[in-house]
């Protein structure tokens, strides 16, 4: 019983992020991508994403402080995280680094600033979501269910 | 490498394909991993280019495939693509979170079979063997072909003896270039399979000394790029003519291997005259190896190709008929002369791959050359529509004349000189009927109004007067020819409609030499093919000489207008694929004057049976009568054997229409006649 509801918190919670534009569908196929042979693959790319994002997110703060500004650095950085939170299925990461993108090629550090904020606001937010998620899941699992992922 | 040995230790490829994966970003390369693991594929990652150049560089055949992503901080992928295309040989698929078509393009252009844009999916992934399959037969193909072919013209060499002089010729150009690249080919070979054995200092061709050689190459053109001048103008310490060799060498396979990738996106790019870059030569020239590696429908998608010179010269090599004329259609759309003739040529090609293995191969050692000439001289050949398809419509009729010779009669059903054509060779009569069928060809195929009139003669009559021979060898229309002619001169609509009154106009030069006949009606069939070259604003050129024709050939009924100038094109039985190239050449030739170079080298090969387009002014028919004597059986040579000597004088156009001329062993010009020498062997 505890095990249905924490499934069914689960796939609501679940089902909200994808409403709420956080994931695409590509976290429908990390899911997939997750089986027995490699059971927790979806945790280790999340925490993956975790680390690269926030070394990223620190060093664009960094590369944005200085006093010449090295955009094609900065714009490399933010097609990586550009990459990844498109892997991962972050999409409103993934489109906050795109409009980031577009202020690098102006060379607009006032927006790229703004814009650097907003990918951090917008990583924290996945970041929790995702991290709600996986501990429902670590419950499911704990519970003596099946991975809903 | 063959597909069998691709499969290697696994039975089931692409189960076990090993894959090598570059992505600097932990989460992706996690991802692509684990998507490729998914696909059964036997995965190495690396998050550093460098390191995977090094252990691409450690054992090229570690890996089956390469996908890589562009945007690393330790190299650019596209640097890496670069360098694995050249030293590897492997496929690569680039992989980027940027989707701007301008990126996919580079991608492409730096030679990447693929761009798959993140997230990668998986069922992307699940097909990206075929490019491993695709890299691998190409190769394992175009390997034996080129070897077949350094054969058969050994072997055509010694079995034909003087009549093929010509072709042999050129063949021993071509053998003694394929050597050269054979040995350099070795060379690399050597380098890759035991490094450890190496003697000598392996030459690491680092960003900087490739960016180098790239830099000289293109100072240099990549035609006329030799490894002593490469060498010269890099000047660098320690590196040898050897190293530069073999660099170039990758070099060149590298360059067309982007070809025929690019070749297809490029095409429209192409058609419209986009020549260019020297990728895009290099494309033509890529082309043409392509053609002969590939199979049918590869060919035909590189025929598409922008490289519309290079295409028709693969085609021409191109094993199947089937391909060619399928690729046709497609070749309508595109406005290129060289196109139809490559059709032409191919058809004839084929036809006599049938008759003698060994004239393929000289047929594409000829194209090769004069493709290159073309792309060079006139990168703005695709602009004129009208031209294009009077040449496509010629080229149909040769095809489809060739394929009713040849066996292949699907095509020819649409155009009325198929069926003339293929009325003859059922009459086995080739006389009477064979003439009709060349004027309704040139009527259509020719709209510029040039008529070729050809006339069939029975294989006995032709021997007995030369006219006859004439007659009953085919008229092979160079629609190259008349079509550039009249994009240059002449408005196709205005010589449209000239032709199709025709009947003044024309000027009907049928020289033929109809090697068939004696042979069996197939081969005349072959002969049918006609060339027919006209003159537009060149007819005045032509007129004194068009008259000289009607005297000439005052047994047929050839109206000659001055205002054209008609040229006919022989056909030869035997040496169907001599003339073929010969017509490439001549095309070629109306590009650029470097047609003459091959022609020359060709006809030195015949030199000894060289008739002069003199003679032909003062008596075309003795010459001709001895032609038919002796040509009977060697008529085709003779074609390849007529070597136009000096197109200084004539323009270009009439360059090329004197060289199909010479072909034809029709001199429609005066100056043809004055300068040009046809040389028949056989006489």
């Amino acid at each position: 019983m505890e095990v249905d509801q924490l499934q069914r918190t689960f796939h609501h919670y679940h089902a909200s992020l994808f409403n709420e534009g956080f994931l695409d569908e590509q976290f429908v196929q990390l899911q997939q991508l997750q089986d027995e042979s490699n059971p927790g693959f979806v945790v280790e790319v999340v925490s993956l994403f975790f680390e690269d994002s926030e070394r990223l997110l620190n060093d664009l703060s960094k590369a944005l402080d200085q006093e010449n500004v090295d955009f094609r650095k900065i714009d490399a950085h933010v097609h990586q995280l550009k990459g990844s939170s498109s892997s991962i299925g972050a999409q409103r990461v993934r489109d906050a680094c795109i409009a980031f993108r577009n202020f690098c090629d102006e060379r607009n550090i006032e927006a790229c600033l703004k814009c650097l904020q907003q990918v951090r606001q917008e990583y924290l937010l996945v970041k929790t979501k995702l991290e709600a998620l996986l501990r429902l899941e670590q419950q499911i699992v704990a519970a003596g269910g099946a991975s809903p992922m | 490498m063959t597909v069998e040995e691709i499969r290697g230790d696994s039975e089931n490829f692409p189960v076990g394909m090993r894959v090598l994966a570059v992505d600097d970003d932990p989460i992706c390369l996690k991802l692509l991993d684990t998507l490729l693991r998914k696909c059964q594929y036997h995965v190495t990652t690396t998050s550093q280019a460098r390191m995977a150049l090094k252990m691409l560089r450690e054992n090229k055949e570690r890996f089956d495939l390469v996908i890589s992503d562009v945007h690393m901080p330790d190299m650019d992928g596209f640097k890496l693509l670069e360098l694995v295309g050249l030293e590897m040989d492997l496929p690569v698929i680039m992989l980027s979170a940027n989707s701007d078509p301008k990126l996919v393009m580079k991608g492409v252009t730096h030679g990447a079979c693929d761009y798959l844009v993140k997230p990668v999916r998986i069922e992307e992934l699940r097909n990206i063997w075929q490019h491993v399959i695709r890299r691998k037969k190409f190769d394992g193909k175009n390997q034996n072909k080129s070897g077949d072919q350094v054969k058969t013209h050994q072997a055509s060499r010694e079995g034909h003896g003087s009549p093929l002089t010509g072709d042999t010729d050129q063949n021993g150009r071509f053998n003694r270039k394929r050597k050269d690249e054979e040995d350099e080919s070795e060379d690399n070979g050597n380098e890759s399979e035991d490094p450890g054995s190496q003697k000598k200092p392996r030459v690491v061709w680092s960003i900087e000394l490739h960016r180098k050689f790239v830099a000289a190459v293109n100072q240099l053109g990549i035609e006329k790029a030799v490894p002593k001048r490469i060498l010269d103008l890099m000047n660098v310490d320690g590196l040898t003519r050897e190293n530069v060799a073999s660099h170039l060498q990758k070099y060149r396979l590298y360059l067309k291997r982007i070809s025929s990738v690019a070749s297809q996106q490029a095409n429209m790019a192409a058609a419209l005259g986009v020549k260019d870059s020297p990728f895009m030569r290099m494309g033509s020239l890529d082309g043409l190896g392509d053609f002969r590696t590939l199979s049918g429908a590869r060919l035909a998608n590189v025929g598409l190709s922008p490289f519309t010179s290079g295409g028709m010269l693969g085609r021409l090599n191109s094993p199947a008929n089937v391909n060619l004329r399928n690729l046709t259609p497609s070749a309508l759309i595109q406005p290129s002369q060289t196109q139809n003739l490559n059709n032409s040529i191919t058809s004839l090609g084929k036809m006599h791959s049938a008759l003698s293995p060994a004239s393929p191969n000289a047929s594409l050692f000829q194209g090769i050359p004069s493709s290159l000439e073309l792309d060079q001289l006139q990168p703005s050949r695709g602009a004129p529509g009208s031209a294009n398809f009077n040449s496509i419509d010629d080229s149909r009729m040769f095809s489809a004349a060739i394929g009713s010779s040849g066996n292949l009669m699907n095509s020819s059903t649409n155009s009325p000189m198929m069926l003339n054509v293929q009325q003859a060779l059922g009459g086995g009569g080739f006389g009477n009927q064979s003439t009709h069928n060349m004027a309704s060809f040139n009527a259509e195929s020719f709209n510029a109004g040039v008529s070729s009139s050809s006339n069939l003669l029975d294989p006995g009559k032709c021997n007995e007067n030369w006219q006859n021979a004439l007659e009953s060898s085919k008229m092979q229309p160079n629609p190259l020819l008349s079509t550039e002619v009249f994009h240059s001169q002449l408005p196709l609509n205005g010589a449209r409609d000239n032709s199709s009154s025709n009947g003044a106009y024309f000027h009907n030069n049928a020289i033929e030499f109809s090697s068939a006949m004696a042979l069996p009606p197939f081969e005349d069939s072959r002969d049918m093919q006609c060339q027919e070259s006209f003159v537009g604003d060149i007819q005045n050129m032509n007129q004194a000489p068009s008259q000289r024709w009607e005297e000439q050939s005052g047994n047929y009924a050839h109206s000659s207008n001055n205002v054209f100038g008609s040229l006919n094109s022989h056909i030869p039985g035997n040496g169907i694929v001599s003339p073929l190239g010969r017509s490439l050449d001549q095309n070629s030739g109306i590009l650029n004057q470097k047609m003459d170079m091959f022609i020359n080298g060709r006809s030195t090969g015949s030199a000894s049976n060289l008739l002069q387009q003199n003679e032909n002014e003062k008596s075309a028919t003795e010459p001709r009568t001895r032609s038919h004597e002796d040509f009977p059986f060697e008529q085709p040579k003779l074609q390849g054997g007529f070597v136009p000597q000096s197109y200084d004088s004539l323009d270009e156009l009439m360059n090329a229409m004197i060289k199909r001329e010479q072909d034809e062993t029709i001199p429609n010009c005066d100056f043809g006649f004055d300068d040009y020498s046809f040389g028949s062997e056989s006489l």
